[in-house]
């Protein structure tokens, strides 16, 4: 049974290779986007060194690395689920012998790994060389930062799974899954770190999951994150997607009983 | 005026489905509102540029673009109409064809985020203490005519590409992530990104050299192009729409 979910992996990874044009121009796009923002950045931090325990430079590269980890965690898992709900294919899902979660899950690997390698790798280096951005030159700093990637590449897949489950109740949750995406843009702290946003504000995305999707592993990537803090951040990460494997999982069983007991 | 009924008819009985899309619209354009008021609490300036000032340009920039958003919802042209082959069946129709293609793409949900920007800049009008004349309507229908106009061309021209070649379509989202840039007072921008949103890709003519007709003059005087903006808005739009012409008789010629 496990080859099977590993082949979910590989045929999402090959189609995606056969459309890779598409994200050529979104390298591009993403660039543009990174650009706007560091001229605003720029433009704001004006004479000041630095905002929020941000240097300018930091911001650059917070800027630079939160819309290329977007380019690797972003994906469409919440408009799939819906569609398949929505046209009733994912009835016959049950009656398959693996988890359809499970499935969706592995297809949004497949998505991934082709992101990482043909949109996010490329684009970071090609944005490097465009903008002022500093990398970090401690390993160790890379190697956890690629750690906290992968989580938050879970814990925004959860939320879209979940947000595609949402289909079950509603009838066309299109709107609500456009709010959704800017609700994490936002609360994720891709457009502006959440060291900025007013003090209330802020308070509450302590709360949510969504700083673990961009804030917290592009803070550590920056160094602005002191080296003692950034386990407690991983762990964090962890707890998150534990956390949101039980709505996932309530929302799926009461989904089957509610389409068993219409369907027959 | 029988497109934009059978529209209202068809999108009535999907009443829920409006207002969701009106406010998610809505919230995409105040995420970026947010931004700007967040960016704000850390300095008293954008590149000489005050918070109100920023705001009341953002205000302006959402009228012509949601009037161009209700009126081009053009996006997946080439898809819809080249590669299913429904251009042929507008063709067949006496109506010019770029205007029957607009006409069946009408979005009125889009226009919410015109009312919001007028709501804006009236809030902010005051704020900044300007004095208002009788004369700024009439500018201000002036502007935002030129600014839809550019619009128009523009994606006149990109949507006319698909009847010279099976071009990537990923040109569309390009411009529109640029046109953005737009909002922001351009003086932030290196010269040549200046350059090409003045003259190339004119999109500092949607939002802040028009807006800056209103404000205070700055150091780089805007204000001084701002009458430009109908001028561009004419001749960008008289450009796409010859590519448009000349793409549709390429088109008729080719094939049958």
């Amino acid at each position: 049974m496990r080859s099977a979910y590993i082949d979910f992996i590989r045929m999402r990874f090959l189609t995606m290779l056969a459309y890779r044009v598409n994200y050529y121009s979104g390298i591009v796009i993403y660039a543009i986007n990174i650009g706007a923002y560091y001229f605003l950045w720029s433009a704001i931090y004006g004479d000041q060194d630095t905002l929020a325990g941000f240097s300018l430079a930091q911001m650059t590269t917070y800027i630079a690395v939160s819309w290329m980890a977007r380019a690797f965690y972003f994906n469409n898992l919440d408009r799939e689920i819906a569609n398949e709900i929505r046209d009733g294919s994912v009835a016959i899902q049950f009656i398959r012998p693996y988890n359809y979660l499970l499935v969706k899950m592995m297809q949004g690997f497949g998505e991934g790994l082709f992101r990482l390698l043909l949109f996010m790798v490329p684009g970071l280096v090609i944005v490097c060389l465009l903008f002022p951005v500093s990398l970090p030159e401690d390993p160790q700093i890379w190697a956890i930062y690629l750690v906290m990637l992968f989580l938050s590449f879970l814990i925004n897949s959860q939320i879209n799974i979940l947000t595609g489950l949402f289909a079950f109740y509603v009838e066309n949750n299109e709107g609500m899954m456009r709010m959704k995406r800017t609700m994490v843009d936002l609360f994720s702290g891709v457009a502006v770190p959440i060291a900025f946003f007013p003090g209330w504000l802020e308070g509450i995305m302590q709360w949510l999951p969504f700083q673990a999707i961009t804030y917290l592993p592009s803070s550590v990537f920056t160094g602005r994150t002191p080296q003692s803090e950034v386990l407690g951040l991983v762990l964090l990460q962890a707890v998150w997607i534990i956390i949101l494997i039980v709505p996932i999982i309530l929302i799926w069983r009461s989904a089957r009983k509610r389409l068993f007991v219409q369907g027959g | 005026m029988e497109y934009i009924k059978n529209y209202a008819k068809t999108r009535l009985t999907y009443r829920a489905d409006f207002w969701v899309e009106i406010l998610s619209d809505l919230l995409s354009q105040g995420m970026n509102l947010i931004i700007i008021l967040i960016m704000f609490q850390h300095t008293p300036s954008l590149g000489g540029w005050s918070e109100a000032e920023v705001v009341f340009v953002y205000g302006f920039f959402m009228v012509p673009y949601g009037i161009f958003s209700t009126f081009f919802g053009i996006w997946n042209f080439s898809e819809r109409y080249i590669v299913k082959g429904e251009m042929d069946r507008v063709l067949t129709r006496p109506a010019h064809s770029l205007f029957q293609v607009l006409l069946e793409n009408v979005d009125p949900p889009s226009l919410a985020g015109s009312i919001v920007g007028i709501g804006i800049m009236a809030v902010s009008w005051p704020q900044l203490g300007l004095s208002f004349h009788a004369l700024d309507i009439v500018m201000l229908i002036i502007f935002i005519l030129g600014a839809v106009l550019i619009y128009a061309g523009l994606y006149t021209a990109l949507s006319a590409i698909s009847f010279y070649s099976d071009a990537p379509t990923g040109i569309v989202p390009l411009m529109y992530n640029i046109q953005n840039y737009g909002r922001y007072p351009v003086n932030i921008y290196n010269k040549i990104i200046r350059f090409v949103l003045t003259w190339l890709l004119p999109f500092a003519f949607v939002g802040v050299i028009p807006a800056s007709y209103f404000l205070e003059k700055k150091t780089d005087d805007l204000s001084q192009l701002a009458l430009m903006t109908p001028v561009m808005g004419i001749i960008v739009f008289g450009l796409g729409l010859l590519l448009w012409n000349h793409g549709v008789k390429k088109y008729r010629g080719a094939g049958s």
